[in-house]
């Protein structure tokens, strides 16, 4: 019974690259998944903090636009600390310099 | 059920897995300087678009943050090196 399943794993090699495959996708998924929710997390309290300055009934229309560009700024903000950030650490790397900022990549 | 995965693609999984946590880890410090710089950089409301003052921060607010830390790696090891000549 064993030898009948180990040998029908090296017949369909093409099924373990197939869950292989899918495997990495799952966790590529995950991992951009968490990025976006942790990205809209912080960008939301960080624009309430700065939109809404006296909750009342409802959201009002001047603090529904200021929510709309602020989560618009938040998101240009990621992408230039982000861009700054891999740069300069791709930057330092090539270099060759020991940097502890190396082990943050 | 399905079978394990062979010694070859066991070992390309966990160096796949190593590359996505390094990833996690600089999704991460991206997240945390992008809320410190936001805090530092973007004082008014927000506009339809940054003042060239709010972006160069922003860029500068990175940089000046990765200058510290090394700058505070450096110090450290000073103060290892001094502590151990006196002894």
């Amino acid at each position: 019974m064993s030898d009948f399943l180990s040998r029908s794993s090296a017949a369909f090699p093409s099924d373990m690259a197939a869950r292989k495959e899918a495997m990495m996708n799952n966790v590529r998924q995950e991992l951009a998944f968490a990025n976006a929710q942790e990205l809209m997390n912080k960008a939301s309290d960080r624009c309430f903090t700065k939109c809404v300055t006296k909750p009342g009934d409802s959201l009002s229309s001047s603090e529904q636009t200021c929510l709309s560009r602020c989560l618009d700024r938040y998101m240009e903000a990621f992408d230039i600390v982000s861009r700054t950030y891999t740069a300069r650490v791709s930057r330092e790397r090539q270099e060759g310099q020991a940097t502890p900022l190396q082990d943050s990549l | 059920m399905a079978e394990k995965f062979d010694e070859a693609t066991q070992k390309e999984l966990a160096s796949f897995l190593e590359t996505q946590q390094a990833i996690a880890r600089l999704n991460s410090s991206v997240q945390q300087l992008t809320t410190t710089c936001w805090d530092k950089c973007i004082t008014g409301t927000p506009s339809t678009r940054f003042s060239r003052g709010e972006e160069n921060c922003l860029s500068n607010c990175v940089q000046r943050f990765l200058d510290t830390s090394l700058f505070m790696v450096s110090q450290i090891e000073q103060k290892r090196t001094a502590a151990q000549g006196g002894r």
